[in-house]
């Protein structure tokens, strides 16, 4: 079933065409990843359909859901969560307070004035975020500031805080940039962990190691079209592809 | 900044701030600072910066304009004095209700913008009140001679017409002067101050330290910012205007320069100085500094004559002359090198001092027990 659908979308930041006519569908349970050299219009894409950027024409719709239009916190509610390039975190709170605010931004929707509630008094929130915190393998850390984590830790975070709102699809934007062997490793290992759950995943990557052991879907991306999709197999073969992406260099 | 909390200890912590607010006149009077005028303001200020804290500790927005919502509780509660008596409850609630509704309006227009932005938008609805009661709001304001209570003023509740003395805030025929009125404050900042130590730990709370830290996470989370953002704006808009109605409440009197920029900018200072983000630190903050205004404003050449008597005479002549520049009409050189030196040194204000001392305290005795046993590792 298809979770996503985006279908003509066009993007020009002034003469420059980012997104030309861009047609690309996510299926149910896919981990379907988004390649393409430097410039390609990879995080304008995505940010066509988390609501950061409008897209100029074309639709994106979630479900039954136009995405387009919608203020990225109403995006958020309905089911798609987001991880950045650089992991946004709030960095002045603790662990265990940073998925606090998901957890509350779940149950309570956009806003909600508890401001006479305790909030060490509510265990359904503490328990959850407990738990969340235990199954990405921070919860000896819940006290410590989130700022002062290792880079691999707040990537580590942010994704227990996307996954912390059961997200039906989440949007990845270079899970691993600029971390070191082990760590990319490391969060392979839990996007592979939390693939049992059967969240959709949409991954725009650069590094090919974390596609082809990710992904099971790949599209790439060139000049702001689409020019190859299907397996990683087959998109490691296709001559297009090596052609944009490597200029001939074999994969 | 994690601390672990709970309803006992935070009771714990309310009685023990109770017990010393309550107690004030008995341990300030050795420092010269037992004096009602003095403890109304402690109280008054206090419940001043508490609010403003709300707002600029929790979510990292720096209001210029607070003084505004000061100026708008005062001429609301003398208005209710005029026309429903001097009872101090209704002025303060009705205070409460008009500041609110005026933080909405101007919340609402200036948190479209953040940072320097926000700031200046404020500061800019300030002085426009300022300057609006000065001419084009007489009528309400009364101008320059500021607004009080007339012997020929309906007063519906209190049945109007003369009345013998003169015209004081009074509860139940108690009047709002000297010791009463500083109980009456003493027992609104406890309210407040109750109110706001359930606004830091409540979910709320939480979220408003939220936007402070990371505006971007929180929308992708989705929580909308703005409406937290205005929600804290109004509240610590209401707080001003409860301080501003009490010091109509201790001396019933409104005038506008309770509006201008100096006011706002001291209720940031006092936030600052005490430690923004911290239940206490602004009520510290605000203390020291109508201490200082207060105590060093009233010394004079003679009493540092006095002071420096047991000097020789050559020397006591320039000391008093250089102190002399601190003191009196000076004491704002005392503030602002105050300020400077714990901006530099203590970013955290008073509470980060106290924590610091606390911790060398308690390394100390740590040490101490050590001592005794001959492994104690090295930290």
């Amino acid at each position: 079933m298809e979770i996503l659908r985006v279908e003509g979308v066009n993007k020009s930041f002034g003469g420059l065409r980012a997104l030309n006519n861009v047609n690309f569908s996510v299926e149910e349970g896919d981990v379907h990843a988004i390649i393409g050299p430097n410039g390609a219009g990879k995080s304008t894409f995505l940010n066509c359909m988390i609501g950061r950027l409008a897209p100029d024409t074309g639709s994106v719709m979630f479900g039954d859901i136009s995405l387009t239009g919608m203020k990225p916190y109403e995006i958020n509610q309905v089911g798609v969560s987001r991880v950045f390039q650089t992991p946004e975190i709030f960095t002045d709170l603790s662990l265990w307070e940073n998925i606090m605010i998901p957890t509350m931004a779940k149950r309570d929707g956009v806003f909600a004035l508890h401001a006479f509630k305790r909030l060490d008094q509510d265990k359904e929130i503490l328990d959850k975020s407990m738990h969340m915190l235990e199954e990405v393998g921070l919860a000896d850390k819940r006290t410590v500031i989130a700022g002062s984590l290792s880079r691999g830790d707040k990537r580590r975070l942010e994704l227990a805080m996307c996954l912390s709102q059961d997200p039906k699809l989440l949007l990845l934007d270079e899970p691993t940039a600029g971390m070191s062997r082990a760590d990319t490793n490391n969060t392979i290992d839990l996007l592979k962990r939390i693939g049992d759950r059967s969240i959709t995943k949409v991954v725009i990557e650069h590094d090919m190691h974390v596609v082809f052991s990710l992904a099971n879907k790949v599209t790439v991306l060139a000049q702001g079209a689409i020019i190859a999709e299907g397996k990683p197999e087959d998109i490691k073969g296709d001559p297009r592809v090596q052609e944009a992406y490597l200029g001939g260099a074999h994969l | 900044m994690f601390t672990k909390t709970s309803p006992a200890l935070d009771l714990v912590y309310f009685l023990v701030f109770a017990a010393a607010v309550l107690t004030m006149p008995i341990w300030l009077a050795p420092i010269g600072a037992g004096y009602p005028d003095l403890l109304q303001k402690f109280a008054i200020f206090g419940l001043f910066a508490t609010g403003f804290n709300i707002l600029f500790g929790l979510t990292g927005y720096l209001s210029f304009g607070h003084a505004a919502f000061l100026g708008v509780g005062s001429y609301t509660a003398v208005w209710s004095f005029k026309l429903l008596g001097m009872n101090p409850i209704p002025a303060a609630v009705l205070a409460v209700v008009a500041s609110g509704v005026f933080a909405l309006a101007i919340g609402y227009v200036s948190l479209r913008r953040s940072g320097i932005y926000f700031s200046i938008l404020t500061l800019a609805f300030a002085q426009m009140s300022y300057n609006l009661a000065y001419s084009v709001l007489t009528p309400i304001t009364n101008g320059e001679t500021g607004l009080r209570v007339l012997e020929s003023d309906p007063r519906i509740l209190d049945g109007g017409g003369a009345t013998d003395g003169p015209l004081i805030s009074n509860l139940f025929g108690i009047e709002m002067t000297g010791y009463a009125g500083f109980y009456f404050c003493a027992v609104v900042l406890l309210i407040g101050f109750f109110i706001a130590q359930r606004i830091f730990r409540s979910p709320f709370g939480i979220m408003l330290r939220a936007v402070k830290t990371n505006q971007n996470r929180m929308t992708y989370t989705g929580l909308n910012p703005r409406p937290y953002t205005l929600a804290a704006f109004v509240i610590s808009g209401m707080y001003a205007g409860l301080a501003g109605a009490l010091m109509c409440i201790t001396d019933p009197l409104a005038g506008a320069e309770r509006m201008q920029w100096t006011a706002s900018g001291e209720v940031v200072l006092m936030t600052i100085l005490g430690g923004a983000g911290t239940l206490l630190g602004p009520i510290f903050g605000a203390a020291l500094i109508k201490y200082f205004e207060n105590i060093f404003s009233a010394f004079n050449e003679q009493t540092l004559h006095e002071i420096f008597g047991f000097l020789p005479d050559f020397l006591e002549a320039p000391v008093v002359a250089v102190s002399g520049l601190f003191v009196g009409e000076g004491w704002h050189l005392t503030l602002g090198v105050l300020f400077m030196l714990i901006v530099i040194f203590l970013p955290g204000g008073l509470m980060e001092g106290f924590a610091r001392i606390g911790r060398v305290l308690k390394r100390s005795s740590n040490k101490s027990e050590k001592s005794g046993s001959a492994t104690a590792p090295a930290e």
